[in-house]
């Protein structure tokens, strides 16, 4: 295979496949599976989830034996049995949820598992020897002795790395390392992968963001359905064309939606503050209207008071937090304090939350069992209808092609897209007047993302008004009439999505005020303005 | 992790851990110098080879049916009830009442009152412990537990000092009228003709757990009660997102366990013993958490599981009486069927997925 690496063609594969197959009962997770990683290189593997690729990894790194087939690494057969013969193979992984201690400092996470002798002192010294010479080399700055919870998220990664880095290895695994980052910190890590690529490490890289396997890879490979479809030069590729490979059909990567036609203001927000109960004050006074079919989209880096706000609407803001302000629902007063979410969906709201796996389902539930939570009492009666849930259930699963079509299924064996239809087809078909959606799309599948965008449209054309948050700029920016922006519990300001740029609202998500005019004194005091105008 | 088909994982990785646990009772009775073949002889006609075994087998299960149900209910909510003990020895003090508070006509109409009085004395007792929990945040485990010292305090005063009859050198009630005397399963059989089980104390609170267990599957399974149970015992998250209130379902669920464990005075104290005895419960409260461990938290199980432990405990007093093997070695092998079936069971599963994964 012609495939570019930094290093001359001659130098066996660091990674080969070959043949490698691994059955989960039924289920088909890798068939045949062969690949060629050339050392020196940056690989992406893409694929919808459910496609194989994690349990690909899994087997590379050791977790599980494959059925059939052989990995070589380095040209040789590396007997790779269990996570340590991985390691000792050269093989580093970091895992989209981090394995760190919290309460350890960064050099006692990094000698985890590796402390050489009884005595600890010695290997601290060591190791933290070691971590400045690897931080020196590949921009991996970390203070070796802070406290890993001290840390952020992106530096949280580095120590990851580098605990890879200190075993040795030579071939790093990333899973989705850029889901919990920000675009700088996704930034950083490219330039310290791109470090490790001419020091002549190999990173494998997956990801279902096209954009970054565009900008970073060398290589590509796609999965589908347990299968390796195709590995190509990144740049003899293009996004449409890895997407098309992906899905096994034309995708659509852009939200074809029709002008909005707002109506009446269905949610109006005033000055509404929350203090948590470390005295924390979440949301500095947000005026928001959310008129009948428009969606408004939220930005901003996640932190900001975006899930505070949206817990508050969905009636479970987190417990000891004060919250004020007044805010009206359809014309009627909405109380804010307190905590409700049933009387809150009752009176129209729906909800579909940012963490599906810890909120939006019960993830030791049935499918079927799911389709019902928050509304499980609105059938009324002493006793559950059983029968008519699961038909009811069977059906939505149809409409919003949730696969495997299998209502007695947990939800926790659905893949990541599959779970968030459950939980989109509750909320979406309890023909709700004000949707809140968080993060509508994390870890979800292209497939999966162009069906939930559509229904989302769908949505807003019957009338609804939706208020959409997402750290996913090009989402906010697809799906949203207007878009407002959110930093540090403050709306920093409104603007058509016709007539803003992703440059612009990355200045306002950073914090920077509009023409300079402090952001309180920029806001109106009513919520009841015209949303038409641009800034506001 | 290779999943286990139903079947395995409800009757396979069950019965490997009890043939486990017998296999190394096995080795201990042999080691003292004793036949393990002929002790489980003993105990095997002693608890099942005739009707007599058979009513005192049947009348320890009811206990530990009803506080299998008690332990199972609250693990639903997320809860570790430890406190059944406690609970249904305050059950016993509730029945005592009502049995002593007037000269009942007949059985039937105390019954229904008795199962109140012990009902509703269980789920009091549940009911701070789990009001602690809600509201403070204090571990029910660690409340539950203190709440078992102080149900034995309280009984112990209240038995000493205020139900004691006057003369009596006994800390017990008084007994109770003739009247409230339960039916025997021995009579319920004679009355159709057939002979069965005489002088044991088996009694018709064995229907009324069978019954038990039917309402609380309902409950967990059918009612939109038992849904938030289980939502907030698997995700408490999940529930608030859901508008299910966290302090209504603990308070909840541990009133229901409560009532269910304060329930079994009602085959102990009114069936069996006619009045109020000191430590009534006898354990019961305890080996409830291994029958609901065992059982699964589904009814069906603890029924089963409750069976076995009935018959631990009528095959060990027989084991007593007729070999010389000591009745502490009873509870060892009492001991090795909880930590086999219930703390060790991922040593069975595990192998067990690793066998089902290799096909």
């Amino acid at each position: 295979m012609a495939l570019p690496g930094t290093r001359g063609d001659a130098a066996p594969p660091a990674i080969e496949l070959r043949g490698i197959s691994k059955a989960f009962g039924p289920v088909q997770a890798n068939r045949d599976i062969s690949l060629v990683v050339p050392p020196g290189t940056i690989h992406g593997i893409v694929g919808e989830n459910g496609a194989g690729k994690s349990t690909l990894m899994s087997i590379l790194y050791g977790f599980y034996r494959p059925d059939a087939g052989q990995i070589l690494v380095g040209g040789r057969d590396a007997g790779i049995t269990d996570s340590q013969s991985a390691i000792r193979a050269g093989i580093g992984m970091v895992f989209q949820h981090f394995k760190l201690v919290p309460n350890f400092t960064v050099v006692e996470n990094v000698i985890l598992g590796a402390e050489d002798g009884a005595l600890l002192a010695p290997s601290v010294s060591r190791a933290r020897k070691e971590l400045r010479r690897l931080a020196a080399e590949y921009q991996l700055e970390v203070n070796p002795d802070a406290v890993v919870e001290t840390l952020s998220v992106g530096h949280q990664q580095r120590v990851e790395i580098l605990k890879a880095l200190y075993r040795q290895a030579d071939i790093l695994i990333l899973d989705e390392p850029t889901g919990v980052l920000t675009p700088a910190e996704a930034d950083h890590l490219f330039r310290i992968l791109k470090g490790l690529r001419e020091r002549g490490k190999t990173v494998i890289l997956i990801t279902h963001k096209l954009r970054e396997i565009m900008e970073i890879t060398d290589n590509v490979s796609v999965m589908r359905r347990g299968e390796m479809v195709a590995t190509v030069p990144t740049r003899e590729t293009s996004p449409e064309a890895l997407a098309e490979l992906m899905v096994g059909r034309k995708v659509l990567l852009r939200v074809d939606k029709a002008q909005a036609a707002p109506g009446a203001p269905v949610l109006e927000l005033a000055g509404v503050r929350m203090v948590d109960r470390a005295g924390v004050e979440r949301l500095r006074g947000i005026d928001l209207a959310v008129r009948g079919g428009e969606i408004l989209g939220i930005a901003g880096v996640s932190g900001n008071g975006q899930t505070q706000l949206l817990d508050i609407l969905g009636g479970y803001p987190e417990a000891g937090a004060q919250v004020s302000g007044t805010a009206r629902l359809a014309g009627r007063p909405l109380p804010l304090d307190g905590t409700d979410a049933r009387a809150r969906r009752q009176a129209g709201v729906g909800n579909i939350p940012e963490d599906r796996q810890a909120e939006g389902l019960v993830m030791d539930f049935s499918a079927w069992e799911n389709t019902v939570l928050g509304r499980h009492r609105d059938a009324g009666g002493a006793l559950m209808d059983h029968d008519a849930i699961r038909r009811e259930a069977a059906a939505k699963m149809e409409r919003f092609d949730v696969r495997p079509r299998d209502p007695e299924l947990a939800a926790k064996n659905f893949s990541g897209g599959n779970q968030q239809k459950i939980v989109v087809a509750r909320e979406i078909e309890s023909r709700p007047v004000l949707l809140l959606v968080g993060q509508p799309t994390r870890g979800v599948d292209i497939g999966a993302i162009e069906f939930i965008h559509r229904r989302l449209i769908e949505l807003r054309d019957a009338g609804a008004a939706i208020l959409l948050v997402s750290v996913e700029l090009d989402e906010i920016m697809a799906l949203s009439d207007r878009i407002a922006v959110m930093f540090d519990g403050r709306i920093m300001g409104e603007r058509l999505s016709g007539e803003t740029s992703a440059a612009e609202l990355g200045l306002l998500m950073a914090g920077a005020s509009p023409s300079g005019i402090p952001p309180e004194q920029g806001q109106p005091d009513t919520p009841d303005h015209e949303p038409s105008k641009g800034v506001i | 992790m290779t999943r286990l088909p139903r079947w395995a994982d409800l009757v396979l990785v069950p019965l490997i851990s009890l043939a486990l646990a017998f296999a190394i009772s096995a080795l201990v009775i042999l080691s003292i110098g004793q036949n393990p073949v002929e002790a489980l002889k003993v105990m095997v006609t002693g608890a099942l080879g005739s009707s007599y075994g058979w009513g005192y087998t049947l009348y320890y299960a009811t206990n530990f049916i009803f506080t299998g149900l008690a332990v199972a209910v609250a693990a639903h909510a997320g809860l570790f009830n430890i406190g059944a003990e406690g609970q249904a020895s305050l059950g016993g003090l509730g029945v005592a009442l009502v049995a002593l508070a007037l000269p009942w006509p007949h059985w039937g109409v105390a019954l229904p009152v008795a199962m109140v009085g012990a009902a509703l004395f269980g789920a009091m007792w549940a009911f701070i412990p789990a009001i602690l929990q809600a509201k403070r945040g204090s571990h029910i485990v660690i409340t539950t537990i203190m709440f078992n010292f102080l149900a034995a305090a309280l009984l112990n005063w209240l038995l000493v000092n205020v139900l004691r009859p006057p003369g009596s050198m006994d800390p017990a009630s008084a007994r109770f009228p003739e009247s409230t005397q339960l039916p025997r399963l021995t009579d319920m059989a004679a009355a159709v003709g057939i002979e069965w089980g005489k002088s044991t104390p088996a009694n018709i609170s064995f229907l009324i757990a069978l019954a038990a267990c039917v309402l609380v599957w309902l409950l967990i399974w059918r009612t939109p009660l038992g849904y938030e149970i289980r939502a907030f015992g698997r995700s408490e998250r999940a529930a608030l997102y859901a508008g299910i209130r966290p302090a209504r379902i603990i308070v909840i669920a541990m009133m229901i366990s409560g009532g269910l464990a304060g329930l079994m005075a009602i085959n102990n104290v009114m069936g069996e013993a006619g009045r109020l005895l000191l430590n009534s419960a006898e354990g019961a409260g305890f080996i409830g958490i291994a029958v609901a461990l065992m059982g699964r938290n589904h009814p069906v199980g603890i029924v089963l599981a409750a069976l076995l432990f009935g018959f631990l405990y009528q095959g060990g007093a027989e084991l007593a009486l007729w070999t010389s093997i000591p009745r502490e070695l009873i509870v060892v092998i009492q001991a090795l069927v909880i930590l086999f079936t219930g703390a060790l069971d991922n040593m069975v599963r595990m192998p067990l997925g690793r066998l089902f994964g290799a096909r």
